[in-house]
């Protein structure tokens, strides 16, 4: 029907990729339902019923609360943890992304080619594959178990560099640089009035980035903190599920459930707040002038 | 990961176990830097105060801990769960090789302790008196805790075996509870016949039971004399009476494919799916507390026989609480010990629902008359107390168990996805342990 009207420029409905998309939503969305539905199971009920589908009485307030003051409120101390890894970690790793991305990219000096170089090697290298490395040098330093050990190997982001530099080339134009040294201000000035605005989508971008991957780290954590008390919200959720493979444990699977559902929130909330900046940063650079 | 830090942890094993060796032969008792540690420093020690850390993950533990404190008021204790077995081991290793932060009590496992003793990380405990412990606790975990001669743990529970079953699907089919193997075999086969939903219990592969049910049939494949160790699935007949069960139990697809302590499994033992399970005498607690649906349905009775008329017994799991060799205060963490698994803490923590170790409490009247609402008022602890009595005596775990069990998926676990003869897996298993022995240089014979 609508894909009669044609209009010039505007490409054809496929059926197949609307197909091919709808099939890849449902994909993802998939788990998040299951996780939505069972998050209102009371323990018991979410071991004999349907996972896709609700079952016994709306338990998911007993849940969020439950979850909340279960073993001491532990919980929130997990959530201000990672809240506090992710505002020093992943803000720091954005703060020295952005700088070290609008220095590579607006200043012309030597080695710069060989810094580059080695930027897109550490691109490519996981950071899983350098954290039983950095644990041993952590050890070493007798850092181990104390929050530093996640925050300070957080802070590098060679992909946020990465990205900060090809969006600093693009988005300020040399001649703006020129124009503002030529009024007299100084280069700090001049990044913090001129540039810093100018870099804002880039900012947010690699800002939503290192958060995402900071929040979500597991293995970093895993191997760097024994005390609980210390643990983010992916080893302590993940503690609570060992409860149920332990002698005399409690198995407390709504709570890690409805602790995942509380766990992924305040990202969603991230994104869609912060999404039409991360689009058009994301973009940068993919057309050239 | 884990074995990668394992592997740069364990090549110093043998020399050490050899030091180790050296020192108990003295007979001197004391081990260099305990001088002047005796059976009275740890009542001194608490005298004194102090604090020390305590790495564990049994959850009755908390109760012990404020009890200990309220009596002991000059004493802090930090209880850590640092993770639960192979996540704690791999912290305690890497704490020991960092040299930083390694605690004063750990809770080990009892097929992990010799590990860790012929490592050295933790500490004879002779010096304090703990030899004289024998008649204290039951003879299973009294062997796990002596060690070349020395003891290096103090038992905090233990796990005699029995048989588990949901008397409602055994009812509702007219199964006899089994009281040999064979009989167990039929069961299987009669059960998932009747109702093709139902297994007769879950297993995917686990090293834990394989080794407890070997042991159970009197086998030995495991022979350890210092750092010389043998293994001998291939030879052994315990094995050979498992094989000859369990063969048929994953053949003829009898063996429900949920992985343990999922989920799915509460969920099994909930709804009758899984209709049985061989295991500790701990397994109430988590009934208890997971299998919440099933309050009245299952009972306890002693463990199938592999040759009808006996009453051999194993242990399954269980663990013990050690000093590490690098705490501080090992004066106060023996302290700590003693007032939780010989003292005021193993009542605390029977109440909580663990399985003692102590054969005082074991034969204790109340005890014994205890009934289990969740077994239907049964008087289940006659039965895991029996049990503790008749275990076999002689097992052995490898000084690298911990090692050995993660690559028992890799050997055995082949012959419950594959069709693999389960003995070529048990072969599998041996050769691959003995290849591990031998790199890290002990000798093998």
């Amino acid at each position: 029907m609508s894909t009669a009207t044609r209009t010039p420029g505007r490409p054809r409905r496929s059926v197949l990729l609307t197909g091919l998309t709808a099939v890849v939503t449902l994909y993802s969305l998939l788990p998040l339902g299951w996780l939505l539905i069972n998050a209102t199971k009371t323990q018991p009920r979410l071991l004999d019923s349907f996972g896709l589908w609700f079952s016994g009485h709306f338990a998911l307030w007993d849940n969020v609360s439950e979850t909340f003051t279960y073993d001491h409120h532990i919980f929130v101390r997990w959530l201000l943890n990672t809240l506090l890894y992710v505002v020093l970690g992943a803000g720091g790793a954005t703060f020295l992304a952005v700088l070290g991305g609008y220095g590579l990219a607006k200043f012309d000096f030597a080695g710069r080619r060989a810094v580059f170089a080695v930027v897109i090697g550490a691109v490519a290298v996981p950071g899983a594959a350098l954290a039983v490395p950095t644990f041993l040098m952590f050890s070493k330093i007798g850092l181990t178990d104390t929050p530093w050990a996640v925050i300070v190997p957080s802070l590098i982001s060679p992909f946020g560099l990465y990205l900060m530099w090809v969006f600093a080339a693009e988005a300020i134009p040399d001649e703006l640089l020129e124009a503002a040294r030529m009024d007299g201000a100084g280069e700090i000035r001049t990044f913090f009035r001129i540039s810093l605005p100018l870099l804002a989508p880039g900012i947010v971008t690699v800002l939503l980035f290192t958060t995402v991957a900071t929040w979500n780290n597991y293995f970093l954590p895993l191997i760097m903190i024994r005390n609980p008390h210390w643990y983010p919200l992916t080893l302590g959720l993940n503690s609570w599920n060992q409860q149920a493979a332990t002698v005399g444990g409690q198995p407390v699977f709504h709570l890690v459930i409805t602790g995942s559902l509380l766990t992924i929130v305040p990202l969603i909330a991230a994104f869609l707040l912060l999404q039409r900046y991360w689009q058009s940063g994301l973009a940068a650079g993919s057309v050239k002038e | 990961m884990t074995n990668k830090l394992l592997r740069r942890w364990a090549p110093g094993i043998a020399v050490a176990a050899a030091a180790a060796l050296g020192l108990t032969a003295c007979g001197s008792g004391g081990s260099g830097s305990d001088s002047g540690a005796d059976a009275d420093s740890a009542a001194s020690a608490l005298a004194k105060g102090g604090s020390i850390t305590v790495w564990a993950w049994e959850p009755t533990l908390k109760q012990v801990v404020t009890d200990f404190q309220a009596k002991y008021p000059k004493v802090h204790v930090n209880l850590v769960n640092a993770g639960t077995g192979n996540d704690q081991y791999t912290a305690l290793q890497n704490a020991v090789e960092a040299g930083k932060g390694v605690p004063d009590v750990a809770q080990i496992e009892y097929y992990a302790l010799s590990q860790f003793a012929l490592g050295k990380s933790v500490a004879d405990l002779s010096a304090y008196g703990a030899k004289d412990l024998a008649k204290t606790y039951s003879p299973g975990p009294w062997n796990a805790v002596n060690i070349g001669g020395g003891v290096y743990g103090l038992p905090m529970d233990s796990g005699p075996m029995a048989l588990f079953y949901n008397k409602k699907v055994f009812d509702k089919y007219h199964l006899p509870v089994p009281t040999t193997w064979d009989q167990y075999l039929d069961d299987a086969r009669k059960l998932h016949q009747a109702d093709p939903k139902a297994y007769i219990t879950s297993d995917t592969g686990d090293a834990g039971m394989t080794t407890s049910l070997i042991w159970q049939a009197g086998g030995k494949p495991y022979k350890v004399d210092g750092t010389k160790v043998s293994v001998g699935f291939d030879s052994d007949a315990g094995t050979a009476a498992f094989a000859k069960v369990w063969q048929p139990l994953i053949s003829e697809h009898l063996l429900s494919p949920v992985v343990p302590w999922s989920d799915q499994w509460y969920k099994g033992l909930g709804d009758g799916t899984i209709a049985t399970l061989a295991t500790g005498a701990w397994m109430p607690a988590n009934f208890t507390s997971g299998v919440k649906a099933a309050a009245g349905d299952w009972r306890a009775a002693p463990l199938p026989q592999w040759q009808a008329g006996q009453h051999a017994s194993a242990e399954n799991g269980g663990s013990s609480l050690a000093v590490m060799k690098a705490g501080s205060s090992k004066a106060l963490a023996y302290a700590f010990l003693q007032y939780a698994n010989q003292g005021a803490g193993v009542q605390a923590r029977i109440k909580g629902g663990a399985f003692p170790a102590t054969t005082a409490d074991l034969n204790s009247q109340a005890f014994l008359d205890a009934p289990f609402p969740y077994f239907g008022g049964q008087q289940a602890n006659r039965i895991f107390s029996d049990s503790a009595k008749n275990v076999l005596p002689g097992w052995s775990y490898l000084p690298y168990q911990v090692y050995a069990n993660s690559v028992f998926n890799d050997t055995v676990g082949k012959a419950y996805v594959s069709g693999t003869p389960l003995t070529e897996g048990l072969k599998n298993w041996q050769d691959k342990s003995l290849d591990y022995a031998k790199q890290q240089g002990f000798s093998v014979g």
